[in-house]
């Protein structure tokens, strides 16, 4: 916890950032003092001051409807803050206090109607199974089964409507477990414990969620766990303001919501990026030699080696690793060869600057290597100087502050919101030699003599299938992520494409490309509408790793061929420019479409298919599961 | 420990600190309903590590009055 004089100095520094118009240091001076001193009295404080300098921030809006047994005002303030400091405007309404079953079952309820990014139903134990609470010790088994078979029956029924009535994403809350049992000991010598009971009630929320596309699970009861039940509630405030938590724990609760709101809004990291002196190992390698360094089992190594781990585990969910460290690199590379403490290895990583260059020219090298934007970088690094660097010089980077003492850092890089996934496809973790074979591919692209040599060496393969179940997950994530080539930057939920594949009138493409190198997975996605004498492309993008190839021209092909099996005489689609799609912008002129006029926020081109002559390249084979479907 | 309630409610309220005297209370300042109220005790809560009882809480209705309950948990906390 940072010291009131410490903040208040950084206080009197991002005011006079604000007042100064100097945006990125008074973010980067918010983010700091958030993570450092996160409470409700500073709640008001931060998201006053990021509402004066928002217009000048790249932030996410994200809303959040909360649905709620229980008062939830005092934490909204805390949430709002909580979210600025990760970049989120959050707007948050709350359902009626403990009215959420009437409004789920309500389907004209304002929590349909309002364009909501996601929906919590966030329930107590205590409001949804009084009988188990509280009354557990009057029941026998026979009740407590028929009492938790109802309340299963409960969440299956209320997330059936809620999945049926919004494509907002819907977050389902685990129940607790009370900190003392009604049966005392006697509890835990049985199998049907009052634990074991609402233990059945959680074991079925999470196979709803995950049954259900676009519901995700936020496990209350490891919250709570974690600081401990007895340090959790303040009987008080819930006898008296229904609070089921005390103060102090506000901003636990607003950081675990914001570990589910971050992925759900877009706002992860593809890399982490991490130096390596004392914050991969104890000691400094170029110093102290590689027999100096520690990062085994043992004090000091062990905190050490906790990041290593946590490290290694956020690649396993698909972030990639990067190294950014001032050494030499032939003092750097024995350690990971050689080293008998180390967790990683080299091959652990995808890229790495190991020289004496500052660091943000380092990162923006490290970014531009891995053809990603600097906004999925995520920034390690114990030293607080170079980490303010960063973060003033390279304002899109996350940077994870870092406390004194180095026992707290691996809990700090697991409890990021930018590194936590909902979900992971096989894409996710096959990223990391991906990304090698990438690295290959640019190799032999400077080798080749002309890029249709390099085009033909590659000797890539399309495959177009209509996006089914095994499918819609990944093709969703593409919309979510995909900045550079994405010719319109729609956003879809797997609840949404699901809903679209299901149209008659719209067809989802999802396409695999691979190559001489393998397998590049699912990394472009078209979805279009057809009414009468016009198709419209809705969606068209490709994944970073497949860009410059002429993919897109494969695909653009199929499409005219598609028009004109069908009858269709137009083909169309939007270009709506963004801070980051340049790479599309001549997507649709090169392909021979003609501009129609704007409307402020991008140009419709249109495309007589009858006439055009738009052909697959002849070093792409491509090849089609589509079936050929006849729209009414 | 005033000067830090009154900084509390400076910041809750968006007003200046100046403007925090003793005398403020819910019936002086406007954005100073029963949300505010509650978020106030919250805070307090927070800064000063204790917790108000429900009957305390209805008692705090001017910054004087909130400074001496404080003032009065804090020896208390001390004392035990």
């Amino acid at each position: 916890m940072m010291r009131s004089k410490e903040q208040s100095e950084l206080r009197a520094e991002i005011g006079a950032a604000i007042e100064r118009k100097q945006y990125a240091a008074a973010q980067a001076g918010l983010e700091v003092l958030w993570s450092g001193a996160a409470s409700p009295v500073l709640a008001p404080y931060v998201t006053s001051s990021y509402g004066r300098i928002a217009p000048h921030l790249h932030l996410t809006p994200f809303r959040l409807a909360i649905l709620r047994s229980y008062a939830v005002e005092p934490l909204i303030p805390v949430l709002r803050a909580a979210a600025y400091a990760h970049r989120i405007d959050l707007k948050v309404t709350a359902g009626g206090y403990n009215s959420y079953v009437q409004e789920i079952l309500d389907t004209t309820n304002p929590v349909y109607r309002e364009p909501n990014n996601a929906i919590f139903l966030s329930l107590q134990a205590a409001d949804v199974v009084p009988e188990l609470w509280d009354g557990y010790a009057d029941l026998d088994s026979g009740d407590v089964n028929r009492i938790v078979a109802r309340t299963q029956d409960d969440f299956t029924s209320w997330v059936k409507t809620l999945r049926a009535s919004t494509a907002a994403h819907i977050v389902l809350q685990t129940l607790e477990i009370p900190a003392t049992s009604a049966c005392g000991e006697l509890d835990h010598q049985s199998p049907t414990s009052q634990a074991e009971a609402l233990f059945r009630i959680n074991q079925h929320i999470r196979s709803i969620a995950a049954a259900t596309p676009g519901v995700h699970v936020l496990d209350y009861g490891a919250l709570v766990a974690r600081y401990g039940r007895e340090n959790w509630h303040d009987p008080h405030k819930w006898a008296s303001i229904n609070m089921p938590f005390r103060a102090e724990r506000l901003t636990a609760v607003a950081e675990a919501w914001m570990r589910i709101v971050c992925p759900l809004a877009g706002r992860t990291a593809k890399v982490l990026v991490t130096d390596l002196d004392n914050t991969l190992w104890h000691g400094v390698v170029g110093e102290e030699g590689i027999d100096g360094i520690q990062a085994g089992k043992s004090h000091p190594g062990c905190a050490y080696r906790a990041v290593q781990r946590a490290l290694l585990d956020c690649s396993r969910r698909g972030v990639l690793l990067a190294i950014c460290s001032k050494n030499n690199r032939d003092d750097v590379l024995p350690v990971f060869d050689r080293h008998p403490d180390m967790v990683l290895r080299m091959e652990h990583f995808s890229a790495d600057r190991m020289n004496w260059n500052p660091k943000p020219d380092n990162l923006r090298e490290i970014a531009a290597e891995l053809n990603l934007g600097m906004d999925s970088l995520v920034f390690l690094d114990d030293n607080p100087a170079e980490r303010k660097r960063v973060r003033l010089e390279c304002p899109e980077v996350t940077v994870i502050e870092l406390p004194d003492d180095p026992m707290e850092y691996a809990r700090l890089v697991r409890d990021c919101p930018q590194l936590q996934r909902l979900s992971v496809s096989g894409e996710d973790r096959d990223r990391k030699n991906l990304y090698q074979v990438q690295r290959q591919r640019a190799e032999m692209e400077r080798q080749a003599q002309t890029v249709e040599d390099y085009y033909r060496q590659l000797a890539q393969e399309v495959e177009l299938q209509p996006a089914a179940s095994a499918t819609l997950s990944r093709v969703a994530q593409l919309t979510q992520k995909t900045n550079q080539f994405n010719l319109t930057t729609r956003r879809y939920s797997e609840q949404e494409i699901k809903l679209l594949a299901e149209d008659p009138a719209v067809d989802v493409y999802a396409a695999r490309v691979t190559d001489r190198f393998g397998d590049n997975g699912i990394t472009a996605v078209m979805i279009t509408r057809t009414s009468e004498a016009t198709c419209e492309i809705d969606t068209f993008l490709l994944s970073c790793r497949i860009i410059s190839r002429t993919v897109e021209t494969a695909l653009l092909a199929h499409l005219v061929e598609q028009c004109r099996a069908r009858g269709i005489r137009l083909l169309r689609g939007w270009f709506l420019p963004t801070a980051k799609n340049a790479p599309a912008a001549d997507f649709y002129r090169a392909h021979g479409f003609t501009p129609g006029d704007g409307n402020g926020s991008g140009v419709l081109w249109t495309l007589d298919v009858t006439s055009a002559s738009i052909q697959c390249p002849p070093w792409i084979q491509l090849r089609t599961a589509v079936p050929e479907v006849t729209h009414a | 420990m005033l000067d830090q309630i009154r900084s509390i409610i400076a910041d809750l309220f968006g007003i200046p600190l100046e403007q925090v005297l003793a005398e403020t209370s819910p019936d002086t300042v406007d954005q100073w309903d029963s949300i505010q109220h509650l978020n106030l005790v919250l805070a307090l809560e927070h800064a000063f590590n204790l917790q108000f009882t429900p009957e305390e809480m209805e008692q705090m209705l001017s910054v004087e009055l909130i400074a001496a309950l404080v003032e009065e948990k804090c020896v208390a906390l001390e004392e035990s």
